[in-house]
């Protein structure tokens, strides 16, 4: 579904992301590990189009959508939900909500919503709220709940469980679960290594920049390399 | 005594607070001081002179030709003084408020050179109504002012509340890369809100020739400064703050002519922004669009 193929990102004239490789099959869910600063944010960031790759191809569902704005790969079934977060702190949790679906111009946007906040009933109790009152899960909730309700083909989750509790991580992870199960794909950038895998199919380790290696999430999760490297984080 | 000078404080607030707004909207989304919206809200005022004086058309006409050529204005503002800089590499961030500087100094070139340096009537065919309450008297020039002014900010509050535009606007300002991932094409929002923006500073044009029948190309200026201290005053990008902070200032500038000395008229608004920033540096209202 998302053929990404040897990217180059550059931050003026820092070379961030040297010739990453990837793929994600439908309906799948892939995870990219790797340690802070690996480019973990930028290869995310290339595919939803917030940064130009100075070299490189990214295809999805068949189409070179190299390039594209980021308002213009939405519409074709990529969104991002980025890191911190990103809510709107001035704008209302159901504003928040609307606005996921700004760019919709179906007649079924009330039933989706109304779906959403039967999902996450914190929202719909904080409906009038400003986003930014809402607390670091809630608002995690409230930016993939907003996601969500643009109807993604393909989900983009970075660090969706930074700096939440324990038992708001295992909650995300089983959101993250649903939403793939709902025929939605998802690719997921996680420090939370072991139960990123957990719930992927295929796994990514990025590391400055380069992958260096990947495989089945099982495969993964039993090498002892990459146990040690990446899943030392104390988790689960 | 007091009533009427209560009525001219809120008429030319209200006008403040116009003007206030196109700086505070463009600001709220583009992060920068548009330093032309002075000079584009002159215009406004030279083309309701134009209309409705020279060429003796209805009132309407003169709204309607300057909310046409100024929002013009502010889409070639937008489109060859901003939008070049923007997003390159190396453009000190500036650079912008530098090109708006440039922009007004041409635009008052300009009408130097097309109306004239003199001071040009404007004559609203009921500039003479008035109406007497009392020992009170109200012009009609001063009501119609105010209801625009009050109408214009009411429809521009509902539309950031409660349309989709509006909302994507809000969006922009509050956080661009958010709203781009959201769907919203931020450059159009960005057009679009400079030209609302310099439309309105337009309509302030004629409100304000209408107000002292008196419009030079160097009303821009003392114009533009005020507005920048509304904006100061009230909260860099607020738009509650921008009107609050427009009725404020034109009833301080108003008792302060007739209290105190009128010699100091123009320098209240920038001891208030002293003042302001002392004891609040976020302005009255704080940040950003909201509603
Ligand atoms: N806007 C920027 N300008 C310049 N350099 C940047 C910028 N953003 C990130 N970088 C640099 O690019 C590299 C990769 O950053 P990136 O944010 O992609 O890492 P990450 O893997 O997401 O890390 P983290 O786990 O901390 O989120 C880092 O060395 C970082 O310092
Ligand atoms: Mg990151």
């Amino acid at each position: 579904m998302l053929k990404v193929s040897c990217i180059h990102a550059f931050y003026g004239n820092i070379q961030v992301l040297k010739n990453i490789d990837l793929q994600v099959e439908e309906g799948s869910i892939v995870t990219i590990l790797g340690a802070n600063g690996a480019g973990k944010t930028t290869t995310m960031k290339t595919v939803a189009g917030l940064l130009k790759p100075q070299q490189g191809k990214i295809e999805f569902l068949g189409e070179d959508v190299t390039g594209l704005r980021p308002d213009q790969l939405l519409r074709k079934g990529i969104a991002l939900v980025p890191e911190g977060r990103q809510i709107l702190a001035g704008m209302t949790v159901m504003e928040n909500l609307e606005m996921g679906a700004y760019h919709r111009k179906d007649n079924e946007i009330g039933q989706d919503l109304e779906k959403v906040l039967e999902r996450f009933p914190i929202l719909k109790e904080r409906e009038k709220q400003l986003g930014g009152t809402l607390s670091g899960g809630q608002q995690q909730m409230l930016a993939i709940a907003r996601a969500i309700l643009s109807r993604p083909k393909l989900l983009l989750l970075d660090e969706p469980s930074m700096g939440l509790a324990p038992l708001i991580v295992a909650d995300i992870f089983k959101i993250i679960k649903e939403i793939n199960e709902t025929g939605t794909t998802v690719l997921l950038v996680e420090q939370n290594a072991r139960q990123a895998l957990k719930i992927s199919d295929y796994g990514y380790v990025l590391e400055i920049g380069k992958i260096v290696a990947d495989g089945k999430a099982q495969d993964l999760l039993n090498d002892p390399r990459i146990m040690e490297a990446y899943l030392g984080r104390k988790s689960s | 005594m007091l009533i009427e000078q209560l009525i001219n404080g809120i008429t030319l607030g209200s006008i403040y607070a116009i003007v206030a707004l196109g700086f505070t909207l463009v600001f709220g989304v583009l992060g920068i001081i548009n330093m032309a919206h002075g000079e584009i809200f002159m215009f406004g005022a030279f083309i309701g002179v134009l209309v409705t004086t020279s060429l003796q058309l209805p009132l309407w006409l003169g709204f309607l030709a300057a909310i046409l050529i100024t929002a013009v204005m502010g889409y070639m503002l937008e489109r060859f003084a901003l939008r070049p800089l923007r997003h390159k590499q190396g453009v000190s961030h500036l650079a912008p408020l530098i090109s708006t500087i440039g922009v007004s100094i041409l635009l008052e070139n300009l009408s130097h050179h097309l109306f004239g340096a003199g001071n040009h009537p404007f004559r609203a065919s009921f500039a003479e109504i008035n109406f007497q309450i009392g020992s009170i008297t109200i012009y009609l020039v001063q009501i119609v002012i105010f209801v625009i002014s009050v109408i214009l900010m009411m429809a521009l509050s509902f539309w950031l509340g409660k349309t989709k535009a509006g909302k994507a606007l809000r969006a922009t300002a509050e956080n661009l890369e958010t709203a781009s991932l959201l769907g919203v094409d931020t450059k159009r929002i960005i057009t679009m809100t400079v030209i609302i923006a310099s439309a309105m500073g337009g309509i302030a044009g004629i409100l304000v020739g209408m107000a002292f029948n008196s419009v030079t190309p160097q009303m821009g200026l003392s114009m533009g400064l005020k507005g920048l201290a509304i904006i100061i005053l009230g909260g860099m990008g607020n738009v509650k703050g921008a009107m609050a902070g427009g009725l404020i200032l034109g009833l301080a500038e108003t008792f302060i002519v007739v209290y105190g000395d009128s010699g100091y008229r123009d320098a209240i608004a920038f001891l208030a922004i002293i003042v302001i920033l002392l004891i609040r540096p976020q302005g009255l209202f704080g940040q950003k669009i909201s509603t």
